[in-house]
């Protein structure tokens, strides 16, 4: 059973098209992230499944019961579909306190009851109930965004890039208040964002958007180590794609024989192929004239750790991360090792 | 769409009248030599009017939004007070005053006089956009103080000034009161007299439908002036630098002091000099003074009751479904606007007269011309307000189980409400001081303020007209104190938020 099914669904404003079959499974209880840039069709896609928006094709069931089939009979309004909703800037009601704005969706016998209390304990902010919007901090009026979207109890909750907006330094306590909560009370969230660090972080299921189609969806280690095609791998993090030959049920580049992941389709008998290699997949050691070597051409200093760019003969330069303490200097000559089993297509799968 | 519908009808009730009356009486009618006297009256009027208020109004927004005149606190809350003084109060006060202030010269005076805030408004609120870094690189990019102004402040105010000068134009088509008093014959007058006199419908929807092409023509050329500026939204970020007058203070102070003096100054003062003076009853029953306020307020706050929710469907399908049919009714609503009060008053009239002769003189048409007549006040006020709602509220809304209908109630309108009080307040200040369709629709055996003071004023009976005159201010003054609050730009509350776009849209021209 899935608590939410999209499946094949469209969608054009005035014939340019946004959605374009976008297909995803999410199972009670969990956090899916939907990864995409700006203009892949995020937003939209939320609308569509909250109902603010109507799908001109495919079908949107939650729970089993298809609120959305792609025609105006049958379709769910969003008052009925028991989607909680938490936009990008929190669209607190301006003209209501803190408690007025969570309980809104609640019946009018159950606004004054100790629930709401209850809730705005859950978000850490007891005794605010007083408070109107403009009078909290953005990272407030998100927590009192996730209380009011989860007060009338939803099957499922949206959450429209919420954090986008907040300060980096804050960005990372608000979202694990917010989604905390979520997970508190066990409910199915959605969450749609252009920051691959924050689905990877803190999503159990991501799903890559790109230009209105789903071009992967797994679990966070899965669509980052195995990625769908070379694109996906370059948006959900540093790539290195080094030309290989298969070889010996592995695969043999510039920098030495990989054992390969299981699964993906790989060309039948011998051939070429484009091999993924993550920055972090390569190590690097001082000179030593029996491994692989390269030259280090620009050494980026991010503090925790530091981004080192090593050029290596046939394979061009690739990208290493490795800790900050000890990184290399350009024009250093370094040896560089592989570790792990590598992602490979077929070449000219770009 | 019905109310547009409705809100037009006066125009079609026109030409059925001309058409009653046949064409061939109507023609001549239209092409003899009395309409081009008023013609040249009124062009002459107009050109001296506009440009006169052009000039004041730029100036006096210029002083106060961009330099660092003394008083500018002071200087911003007088400069408009003369919005909320009638035309025909300020003509009958300056007549009182000296018999020289008459026919064109007297006019062009009053009209000035109380018509220059329409520029001031628009045009302080685009000087209060505009960025001093662009007038900043101008003088980097070698031009003088002059040319740089010319050349980066003046197109940005381009907009708001034709705004303006429209408002202006379309005022002094529209005007009535202040004309009779000063003996300027323009189409108004004409148009009441053939009417008054022995009821001459035809010459009277004739001259209306010269007026009504007249106001066709100025929206118009208005329309055709204005290329859409984009404006930016928001703050100006490079700031706002005032320019420093140095000894060019003293001119300055005295120039605003001479416009206050001769707009607010001597209306107020010419009034609390007839206040002070003992009541002189000629030949005229009395008319109780606070029956007649009673009556303006009740038909005042009905008509500002009926034209917001009237207004309220129609701004609120425009702001959601863009597009052609919004497109369609903003450009009605905006003919609506310039169509002179009499001559909406007049077609009522006929209407009532041949299809609804119960409806004749009672109090339900002088509040559906109301209505009418300031629809498109509240459609702008109603609109600037929603259109600063984001979607978001409505869409949250639904999503926490509201359906449509609840999520407006509890979301859309309480939201909306500094709309809907601007609207309602604007409909019934606008209410409070119009005479012309008031003289033609008042119920009988009934007088309001504006009908007594009438009553009284063409009796010469200067110090009694002055009390019901005095009356129509104050009145006038507490909707405008109120709104003046709200839609204060220096007020940055939450809820101020909307209104400060509100204000912003009703001055950019006064179009929805």
């Amino acid at each position: 059973m899935t608590a939410l099914s999209v499946s094949g669904v469209y969608k054009s404003y005035a014939d340019t098209p946004v959605l374009r079959g976008v297909s995803l499974a999410v199972a009670p209880g969990s956090l899916t992230a939907i990864l995409g840039a700006s203009g892949a069709g995020k937003t939209t896609l939320l609308r569509v499944i909250a109902g603010f928006e109507a799908a001109d094709a495919g079908t949107i069931e939650l729970a089993g019961q298809v609120v959305d089939g792609g025609q105006s009979r049958g379709r769910v309004p969003p008052e009925r579909r028991h989607i909680g909703f938490v936009p990008q800037d929190g669209a607190l009601f301006p003209h209501l306190t803190v408690h007025g704005n969570v309980a809104f969706g609640l019946a009018r016998s159950a606004r004054h009851g100790p629930f709401v209390d209850e809730l705005l304990e859950l978000v850490g902010l007891s005794g605010l109930g007083g408070r109107y919007p403009h009078e909290l901090s953005g990272g407030q009026q998100q927590r009192v965004a996730i209380a009011r979207a989860l007060a009338p109890r939803p099957r499922l909750v949206l959450l429209d890039e919420p954090f986008a907006s907040l300060d980096a330094s804050l960005r990372a306590t608000v979202r694990a208040e917010v989604l905390g909560a979520l997970r508190a009370v066990g409910t199915t969230g959605v969450l749609v964002t252009h920051d691959q660090d924050e689905a990877l972080s803190v999503a159990d299921y991501v799903a890559v958007l790109r230009d209105g189609v789903i071009t992967q969806a797994g679990p966070p280690r899965e669509v980052y180590s195995a990625p769908a095609d070379p694109w996906t791998a370059g948006f959900l993090g540093t790539a290195n794609l080094v030309p290989g030959v298969l070889q010996n049920q592995g695969v043999r580049t510039a920098l030495g024989w990989h054992e390969m992941r299981a699964g993906g389709q790989l060309p039948n008998g011998g051939g070429e192929v484009t091999v993924l290699i993550r920055p972090e997949q390569i190590t690097l050691s001082p000179h030593s004239p029996d491994g692989i070597t390269g030259k280090v051409t620009e050494a980026r200093y991010h503090g925790h750790d530091a981004l080192i760019a090593v050029d290596v003969a046939d394979a061009g330069v690739l990208q290493v991360r490795m800790l900050g303490t000890g990184a290399p200097a350009p024009g250093d000559e370094v040896s560089l090792t592989t570790i792990g089993p590598v992602t490979v297509w077929p070449e000219g799968s770009f | 769409m019905v109310v547009t519908i409705l809100v037009l009808l006066p125009v079609v009730f026109l030409l059925w009248q001309a058409g009653h009356a046949g064409w061939g009486t109507i023609w001549p009618l239209i092409f003899r030599s009395l309409t081009w006297t008023l013609l040249l009256n009124t062009i002459e009027l107009g050109v001296i009017v506009t440009v006169c208020t052009a000039v004041l109004g730029v100036a006096a927004a210029w002083l106060i939004e961009r330099t660092n005149l003394p008083l500018r606190r002071f200087w911003r809350a007088v400069v408009v007070l003369p919005l909320a003084i009638p035309d025909f109060v300020i003509g009958y006060t300056w007549l009182s005053l000296t018999p020289v202030v008459h026919g064109l010269f007297g006019a062009s005076l009053v009209m000035t006089l109380g018509l220059y805030p329409l520029v001031y408004l628009p045009v302080a609120a685009a000087l209060r956009r505009v960025d001093s870094s662009l007038y900043e690189v101008a003088r980097s990019l070698g031009l003088g103080r002059f040319r740089a102004l010319l050349r980066t402040v003046l197109p940005q105010i381009r907009a708001a000034l034709l705004g303006g000068c429209l408002m202006v134009l379309l005022g002094l088509l529209a005007e009535y009161g202040a004309f009779e008093i000063l003996r300027f014959q323009t189409f108004t007058t004409e148009i009441f007299t053939e009417f008054n006199l022995g009821i001459n419908p035809a010459a009277a929807s004739a001259l209306s439908l010269v007026l009504v092409v007249l106001s066709v023509l100025v929206i118009g050329a208005e329309l055709m002036l204005t290329r859409s500026v984009a404006v930016r939204a928001g703050r100006p970020s490079g700031g706002v630098r005032r320019y420093r007058l140095g000894w060019g203070a003293v001119p300055s102070l005295l120039f605003m002091a001479v416009l206050i003096g001769l707009g607010v100054g001597v209306p107020a003062s010419t009034l609390i000099y007839w206040l002070t003076q003992p009541a002189d009853l000629v030949g005229i029953a009395p008319i109780p003074l606070l029956g007649a306020a009673g009556y303006t307020l009740l038909y005042s706050f009905l008509a500002a009751l009926a034209a917001t929710v009237a207004a309220f469907p129609v701004a609120y399908l425009a702001v959601r479904h863009p597009g052609r049919l919004s497109r369609l009714l903003e450009r009605l609503g905006y003919l609506v606007q310039g169509l002179p009060g009499l001559v909406i008053a007049l077609s009522l009239v006929f209407f009532a007269v041949r299809l609804a002769y119960p409806l004749y003189q009672s109090p339900a048409l002088l509040v559906i011309a109301y209505s009418i007549m300031f629809f498109p006040m509240a459609l702008i006020s109603l609109r600037a307000s929603l259109v600063q709602l984001p979607r978001r509220f409505f869409d949250t809304a639904r999503s926490l189980g509201c359906s449509p209908m609840s999520a407006l109630l509890r979301v859309t309108i309480p939201l909306a409400a500094p709309g809907i009080a601007a609207s309602v307040a604007l409909v019934f200040l606008s209410a409070v001081t119009e005479l012309t369709a008031t003289l033609l629709l008042v119920p009988t055996g009934v007088q309001t303020l504006a009908t007594a003071f009438w009553a009284y004023q063409s009796q010469v009976s200067y110090a009694t007209a002055s009390r019901y005159a005095a009356l129509i201010v104050v009145i006038a003054v507490v909707p405008g104190v109120f709104m003046s609050r709200w839609l204060d730009p220096s007020r940055s509350s939450a809820r101020g938020a909307g209104v400060r776009g509100l204000i912003r849209s009703i001055t950019r021209g006064g179009r929805p």
